[in-house]
This record gives C-alpha cells, sequence and structure tokens, in this order.
C-alpha cells in the first residue's frame, strides 16, 4: 500500500491541445494519504473518468506525473501499478466458480496452492461469500457479482489502491446500502486505500473521509464532506452538494454588507470590493422564514413564498427573493409563520463569491 | 421470459405455414411417395415397401459417398472454426480499416457458388491458373484433374477460402459485444493472452459459435455446386459427395425410387447431427 | 474508453494481410483474366494484362442472352427477398411475443427446413412447379428460394425483435393503435436494422445457389449463374469471356456489402449477440 499523488497532472486527448478548453482535465497536485478513503464526485463528463484511467494506468497523461509511494509510475501499465479495480457492471469470469474466480489473480502470479486456498477462504468471509464459493459466477446477482469482482481486488495482500469506478450502478437501491455499508467496514477493517468515483453524493459523501469534487476537468474542491457542506470553495460545490443545493443571490458587497434584492444584510466579516459576478451563498438550513414588514425585526431579505414541498422530517420553502430564487428548509415541528414575507440568513453562515469562487474574509472569520 | 400464451397468434404464422407447405412439404410428399414405389416406367407405379430403403443402405457407392462427405465436413470444420476464431481475433477493433477488412472478407460470400467454382477450377489448373502454374513451377506435380489428393486439397481450400471468412465474421461480432472493462480486469489480475482467450473471449463467442458451427456443418455436408464444378465429382468418384451422388442418380440416371429413399435417409442424417451439436454445445453451456 | 481498447500490434496486421491477400488473389486472377484476349491466356503466363482489353464485357453487356441473365437473377432474388420478409415478419412477431399451441416445434421445424439439402428437392420441385404450370418463371425460383430463406428470415428477424421490449407493444395499444398500424408505422422502424440484416441474408442465399435455379429454369428465367455454362463452344472454352462474366457476378454482391458494411458485424451475429 502506497500514499498517492499527482503532481501537477494534466490531460488532453487531442495531440496538440492549444488553449484551456482542449484539457480534459486540467492541472491538478493532490495527495492521497495511505489507506484513506477517498471519492471522487462530479456529473457525467467532468473528467472523473479520465482521472481514474491514468490512476488505473490505462491512459498516460499529457502532462505531470503519478507517484504511488516515492515511485514514478507515470509510464507503467496497469498491470504494474498492482491496482485493483471494481467496474460500473460486474465484471466476473463467467464460466469459473466463485473460487476460480477469486484465485485467479493469485494463481496468475505463481501463488503456491495452499497459500491460495487460504486466502481465498479469508476474503470469501469478508466479502461474505463462503458458502457460495463452488457456485459458477455466471447465474449469481448482480450484487454477488460486484462482491467478487471486489473480492478479486482485496484477494492480493499488497494492493497499493482499490478503484471503484460507479459500482453500484447496476445495484437494486435497497442493496446498495448493504453494499455500502460492507465496504465501509471492509475498509475500516483492513485499511486499503480506496478510491470511489461517483456521480452519486450520497455514496460519496457517506462512503469517504475525503471527497475530490470536479467539475469541468478542474478539481474544484477537496476536504472532508463536512468541509464540503459547510465551506464550499466553489459555487458548484455549493449547489451540487446538499439538498436542495446552496442559495446563491446576486449581490453587490461592501466590506461587511451585502445588498441583495435591495436589502442589506451583514456577513461574517470584512470581504473587501469583491470583483467580477459577485454572489452570495447560503444553505436553505440556514436561512429561517420571518413575517414583519419592511425593516421589521429580525431583518434579512424580503420573500415571496411560491411553492411548499414536505418531504417528510422536513418542508421546503420555495420562492423568491427579488426576482432571484430562495430555498429555505423548515423542521416539521416548526410553523410556517403567518404572513411570511421575509427570509433571514444565518450571518454566520453566509459566503461571498467572486466569479463562481470563495472570496475569503479579510478579517473576523471564525472557524467552522 | 414469460411471453403470454395466445393462440391467436396462429393467424400471423399463416402466411408462413402455406408457403413453407407449398415448397416444403408437398415435393417431401412426392420423394416419400417415390420412396416406397417402383415403376416399369409409363408412370406405372406399384408398391415396394422399404425396398428402396434397403437398397440404399447396402449400397457400397452410398456409403462410401457417405463415408467422403463425413470426412469433408470433419476436414473443413476442423480448418474453418479455428482459423476464423484467430482471424477474428487478429481484426481491427474499429475504424476505417475494420470495415475494409469487413467488406473484404464478405466478398466471398456473395460470389454465387459456380462462379467460386469457376475461379478454383480456373486457378488452379496447370497452364492458365496462378495456383497451378505457379506449383508447378515449383518443381509439384499438381494435378486436381487426375490426382485424387490433389483433387481433395484444392476442393478443401477451395471451402476454406469461400466460408472461412463467414466463420471469422460471426466471431468478430461476438468479440465485439465484450465491453472494454473485461479486458482491463484481465491486465489487473494479470491474466495471460491465452487466459484473456480462454475465459473471457472464448465464453463470450460460444454463442455465435454453436451458429458458426451449426451453418458450417449443414452447408458443407450438402455441398454441391462448388466441387461439381471444378472436379465433376472425380478423378473417379474420388470427390463425388452425397449431393453430387443424389443427383447423378436422380436427374441423370432417373431412378426415382432410390434417389428419393436416399434423399429421405440424407436429410435424416442431417437433422441428426445438426441436433447432436445443438445438443452438446448447449448442454456445456447450461452446466451449472 | 476508446484510447485503451486493446491494440493490435503488428502480427496482427501480418495475419490480417496475408488472410486478405489469401482471400484476394483468386478474385485478382479472375479479374486479371477478364481483361485478357483468349490468345493472351492460353499462349502467355503473365500476372497482369499485357494488352488490357475490354472485349469480354463488350461480348456479354451487347448480347440480350448474355445480360438477360443478370435480369433473370435480380428479378428472382428481389421477389424472393420480398417475399421472405413479407410472410416472416408477421411469424417472426408471433415467435417473439406470444406462446401458442405448437409452437416451439413449429420453430425447430421451420428451421430444419434450412437444413435441407438442395439436390433433394431438386427433383420434386422441378416437377411440381411443371404441373402448376410455373416452370422457367422467376416466380418459381423466388419461392424455390423461400425453402431456405423464410426460415432463416424468420430466426433472424425473431431475434431482433426479442430485443424490443414488449411495453412497446402494450403501450402502443393503449394508445388505440390497431394492429397493423402499430406494426407498420412504429414496430417496423424499431427493427429496420433487423429488417436490413435480413433481407440481406436473402439477397445473399438466393443470388449464390444455382442448383435449383437452374433446375426449374430453362430459357426465359436462366439465372446468370447457369449462363456461364454457354461459353464452351465448338472452339473450346472461351475463357475471357467466362472471366468477365464470373467478375459481373460479384459486382453486386460487392455493391450489396459496401451498402450495409456498418451493420456486416452485427448482421453475421443474426442479433444474438
Amino acid at each position: 500500500m502506497a500514499r498517492i499523488t499527482l503532481d501537477d497532472l494534466a490531460h488532453s486527448y487531442l495531440p496538440r491541445p492549444a488553449g484551456d478548453d482542449d484539457f480534459a482535465l486540467k492541472p491538478m497536485t493532490l495527495t492521497w494519504q495511505d489507506g484513506g478513503a477517498y471519492a471522487l464526485l462530479g456529473s457525467s463528463g467532468c473528467g472523473k473518468s479520465t482521472l481514474l484511467n491514468i490512476i488505473s494506468g490505462l491512459l498516460v497523461p499529457s502532462r505531470g506525473r503519478v507517484l504511488f509511494g516515492d515511485r514514478d509510475v507515470t509510464a507503467l501499465p496497469t498491470a504494474a501499478r498492482n491496482i485493483a479495480q471494481v467496474f460500473q457492471f460486474p465484471v466476473v469470469y463467467d464460466t469459473m466458480t466463485v473460487r476460480q474466480n477469486l484465485a485467479f489473480p493469485l494463481k496468475n502470479r505463481g501463488m503456491p496452492a495452499a497459500q491460495i486456498a487460504a486466502r481465498v477462504a479469508e476474503v470469501a468471509a469478508m466479502i461474505g461469500m463462503a458458502d457460495t464459493l463452488d457456485r459458477r459466477a455466471r447465474g449469481l446477482t448482480a450484487d454477488a457479482k460486484q462482491k467478487i469482482s471486489l473480492g478479486r481486488g482485496m484477494v492480493r495482500q499488497d494492493v497499493n489502491a482499490i478503484l471503484f469506478d460507479e459500482p453500484l450502478t447496476v445495484i437494486d437501491p435497497h442493496m446498495k446500502w448493504e453494499l455500502r455499508t460492507q465496504l465501509k467496514s471492509l475498509h475500516r477493517q483492513f485499511g486499503h486505500t480506496m478510491i470511489y468515483v461517483t456521480h452519486d453524493q450520497t455514496e460519496a459523501l457517506t462512503f469517504a473521509d475525503q471527497v475530490v469534487v470536479m467539475s469541468e476537468g478542474r478539481v474544484v474542491q477537496a476536504g472532508t464532506p463536512q468541509a464540503l457542506f459547510d465551506r464550499p470553495e466553489h459555487t458548484f460545490v455549493g449547489y451540487f452538494i446538499g439538498s436542495p443545493g446552496m442559495n446563491l443571490l446576486d449581490a453587490e458587497v461592501r466590506g461587511d454588507r451585502a445588498t441583495v434584492a435591495g436589502a442589506q444584510i451583514a456577513l461574517p466579516g470584512d470581504h473587501g470590493l469583491p470583483q467580477g459576478r459577485v454572489q452570495i451563498g447560503i444553505r436553505p438550513e440556514f436561512v429561517t422564514p420571518a413575517a414583519g414588514g419592511p425593516g421589521g425585526d429580525g431583518g434579512g431579505l424580503p420573500f415571496r413564498l411560491e411553492r411548499v414541498e414536505d418531504v417528510g422530517h422536513h418542508r421546503i420553502l420555495r420562492g423568491r427573493a427579488g426576482d432571484q430564487p430562495l430555498t429555505m428548509l423548515l423542521p416539521e415541528d416548526r410553523p410556517i409563520p403567518a404572513g411570511i414575507d421575509r427570509a433571514v440568513p444565518a450571518t454566520a453562515h453566509l459566503h461571498v463569491y467572486a466569479d463562481d469562487w470563495r472570496v475569503a474574509p479579510v478579517t473576523g472569520e471564525r472557524a467552522a | 421470459m414469460d411471453k403470454p400464451v395466445n393462440n391467436r397468434a396462429w393467424f400471423l404464422v399463416l402466411p408462413v405455414l402455406a408457403l413453407v407447405a407449398f415448397s416444403a412439404v408437398i415435393p417431401l410428399m412426392t420423394v416419400v411417395n417415390y420412396s416406397v414405389q417402383d415403376t416399369f416406367g409409363n408412370n406405372q407405379f406399384f408398391w415396394n415397401g422399404l425396398g428402396w430403403f434397403q437398397e440404399v443402405l447396402d449400397s457400397d457407392r452410398i456409403r462410401a459417398a457417405l463415408g467422403r462427405q463425413i470426412l469433408f465436413s470433419a476436414i473443413i470444420l476442423a480448418i474453418e472454426i479455428p482459423l476464423g476464431i484467430f482471424v477474428a481475433l487478429n481484426m481491427p477493433k474499429r475504424g476505417f480499416w475494420a470495415s475494409l477488412c469487413l467488406v473484404l472478407m464478405a466478398l466471398p460470400l456473395l460470389i454465387p457458388w459456380n462462379v467460386v467454382g469457376t475461379i478454383w477450377q480456373v486457378f488452379g489448373r496447370v497452364d492458365i491458373g496462378l495456383l497451378g502454374h505457379t506449383l508447378a513451377a515449383l518443381g509439384l506435380d499438381y494435378n486436381y484433374v487426375n490426382d485424387r489428393l490433389d483433387a481433395w486439397a484444392t476442393i478443401i481450400v477451395m471451402d476454406v477460402w469461400h466460408w472461412t471468412s463467414l466463420v471469422a465474421l460471426l466471431c468478430y461480432a461476438g468479440l465485439q459485444s465484450i465491453p472494454d472493462a473485461y479486458y482491463q480486469a484481465a491486465r489487473i489480475d494479470q491474466a495471460s493472452r491465452w487466459a484473456v482467450f480462454r475465459f473471457i473471449e472464448l465464453p463470450k463467442m460460444s454463442g455465435v459459435l454453436l451458429i458458426a458451427v451449426l451453418l458450417r456443418f449443414m452447408d458443407s455436408f450438402m455441398i454441391y455446386t462448388e466441387p461439381f464444378v471444378v472436379t465433376g465429382g472425380g478423378p473417379g468418384n474420388a470427390t463425388t459427395f452425397l449431393s453430387i451422388d443424389l443427383v447423378k442418380t436422380a436427374i441423370g440416371q432417373f431412378d426415382l425410387g432410390p434417389a428419393a429413399a436416399f434423399s429421405l435417409i440424407y436429410f435424416l442424417v442431417i437433422l441428426l447431427i445438426s441436433w447432436v451439436f445443438y445438443t452438446v454445445m448447449t448442454a456445456q453451456k447450461d452446466a451449472p | 474508453m476508446a484510447a485503451v481498447a486493446e491494440r493490435r500490434g503488428t502480427g496482427s496486421a501480418i495475419v490480417m494481410v496475408a488472410y486478405l491477400m489469401f482471400l484476394l488473389v483468386p478474385i485478382y486472377w479472375l479479374v486479371n483474366m477478364s481483361l485478357k484476349t483468349n490468345a493472351e491466356i492460353t499462349g502467355t503466363f503473365s500476372l497482369w494484362p499485357q494488352n488490357p482489353t475490354l472485349a469480354n464485357y463488350r461480348t456479354i453487356l451487347t448480347d440480350p442472352s448474355w445480360y438477360m441473365g443478370y435480369v433473370n437473377s435480380l428479378t428472382y432474388v428481389a421477389l424472393n427477398t420480398v417475399i421472405s420478409l413479407a410472410v416472416a415478419l408477421p411469424a417472426a412477431y408471433a415467435f417473439s411475443r406470444y406462446r401458442f399451441l405448437g409452437d416451439k416445434h413449429l420453430f425447430f421445424w421451420l428451421l430444419s427446413n434450412r437444413m435441407a439439402p438442395a439436390a433433394v428437392f431438386a427433383l420434386p420441385f422441378f416437377q411440381l412447379y411443371s404441373a402448376v404450370g410455373l416452370f422457367d418463371t422467376h416466380i418459381a425460383v423466388a419461392l424455390a428460394h423461400c425453402l431456405f430463406n423464410v426460415p432463416l428470415a424468420v430466426w433472424i428477424l425473431e431475434g431482433f425483435m426479442s430485443g424490443v421490449p414488449r411495453e412497446i407493444d402494450e403501450t402502443a395499444y393503449i394508445d388505440g393503435y390497431s394492429f397493423p398500424r402499430f406494426f407498420v408505422r412504429i414496430f417496423m422502424p424499431l427493427i429496420a436494422s433487423g429488417i436490413g440484416v435480413a433481407a440481406f441474408f436473402c439477397f445473399m442465399f438466393s443470388w449464390v445457389e444455382l442448383l435449383l435455379s437452374r433446375t426449374l429454369t430453362s430459357v426465359n428465367a436462366k439465372p446468370i449463374a447457369a449462363t456461364m455454362t454457354r461459353t464452351v463452344s465448338a472452339s473450346g472454352l472461351d475463357w475471357g469471356v467466362l472471366a468477365a462474366a464470373g467478375v459481373l457476378t460479384i459486382v453486386p454482391g460487392a455493391l450489396v456489402i459496401w451498402f450495409v458494411r456498418n451493420y456486416i458485424a452485427k448482421g453475421f451475429a443474426l442479433g444474438r449477440v
């Protein structure tokens, strides 16, 4: 096992990339610690598959290096990298039994039969398939097949990393949850470095210790699920993560005050005079509805309620602040105020964005 | 698959039934009718029971033709199936070259069978054919008209030339349906080239291979035109396969009774062997 | 990922070049001969025509007894393709969508006709079509070829149709489509490639078959392939014309392949991969 470093990595599918737009993967530098659980999150076409293929050795990047530990593996073929991969669609050797499937990578590496048998038994117990070892793989369900491909990866004790390429795509919803839980506990127990590619934020946030969010070939933020929620560094992270996503409102920012839809609100610190397209961002969880005339108590933004969606343990209030859409989340036990016409954001959770990137306050920022 | 039961679907099958009844059942009945009767000429027939069948089964000439036929089919299957797989494995996967290979390979399949025969008849001639001329120039005593072995070799090479592409194209179609992830997984597992073939490619091709084996067996067992054009069944009877013998009996000598009995036995042999192939190849697939 | 697909090496290229050479050299030799005079063919041995001539082709294309052979062949091939598809489409639909009394037996019985040697049927066909006055007509050959083309067409189409989800049929019926309208307007476009593949195979097997088409015709519907035997004349074999006629029989097949080249691979798997 090893630490994985991506050093100034970039990739273009064109032979002679000219501008920034020609790169499917824009320059990035990242380090993944040994034994961590990481997720690559982004919508389709964001470059996460390209990145995964570079790590697994299917693609040689146009620029930069990939290091496993201190070893430069950029030009090494897949087989020499000692990684394992679980694919979107279950890849098993149909004509073999489960046992033969699990033994296959070891047999190919010339391990003695007795050791193989022991190791296969061990892995079969890990993935909970000890009693189906002699079944032929062809007739198994999709989730069992995915477990086999996972098992084939884990059967080698020295794998540098296990890569998951949207592994739950073809799994039934109720099995998804079970497999994810099992994966998590396997990680906790055996400590393989795991890299999990997905477009599903729930999968990413529940699986990973650290999530790398990608958009348009760029890493927009890498951080813990909590950090992504509390302090999105890019508007994409704001609205991609969280359900519903973060509110983004065009604003005029001057120091520690912002003017939105004609109303002035306080910011959690001095943001100077940001240039470009300036927006403030606030998660729906941190906006409270209120009633009271203009300038009435509670302050906040003018709000016109349009729709209420009841989603069980809370309600989503959709409406507009001025002409911009605004969403609030209200716990079920809190009533909607009569004559609601204000939306009050919690100052501590307000963020300022200039041209989509977060502007850190010059002073007075509190750790989230 | 739980298809609904609907006996009105028979109406949709009726046109096929009517057509096949006309073009298969009536002629077949005629054959059955002939097979049990004898004639003194003048369209006067009388009952002959199973006499013709007895005669056909006892005929050394027909037994010899059957032996040659089985040998021929076995040889061409043994060559064309592995060769077809091998060619398919070496075909470009996509792009212009793949299209070009496909088009060129399909070419022999669409040449009328007697033209196939003509091409090889000419090609093998020592005086005007490239193959015959080259072999003669190399000092080989090659003559498919007089030499039994040369005649056999020519007809087998011709059939390989004619039909290997069918096997290759079928296998190619099977290979195309394998997602890249399988090859990638095999590389991660450090599978050898042989293991990739044995455990990924061959299982995925098994369906189309069944089709290939069945088609090649049936068509080679029924072969008539090509060897007839090249050798006319000779030298002697060396390349007289079942169909050639049958046509000689039925149309050449107008021996309707024996020809009809022969036809029925011939048909049954093909059905039987096809059924054996089908059963063996699918049983393997359905094993737990 | 296209860029990462297994790359074929030089070894593969050599194999393919060798195999394609094996396929093309005999055809080349035919073309080579067709461009020579008889004197050159029998007199000298050369790898390419020394005095290329189109005389052989001119002979064929100006003589009705030659070129009518093409017209005859193409006529019965087209007839056969249309008849085969017309009866196979509804039957394939029935087999792919419903279970009915005796369906499996019927299906296998149909397929077994594909295994019937043409030689077995040559004589009975001759008698049958003579009796009903269809001898030496295009329709007779077209019907005779249905013997092996209809089972094949049913089989191919059934494969493609089974790939179309049944929900589509049900939705159409709920929307008030009658069966014929649904079949023609909605279903047939969905399996267009399957119909194309089936038509290709019908064309192919009807075009290349000689035993039945020769037995069932004498003058009016005589196929081109049978006409070729005419080149045996008093002065011996007319090799040049024979070769030119052979080349011309390859041309329609080559054209068809060119048009369907993108479907060939799938077509050869008969929609069952």
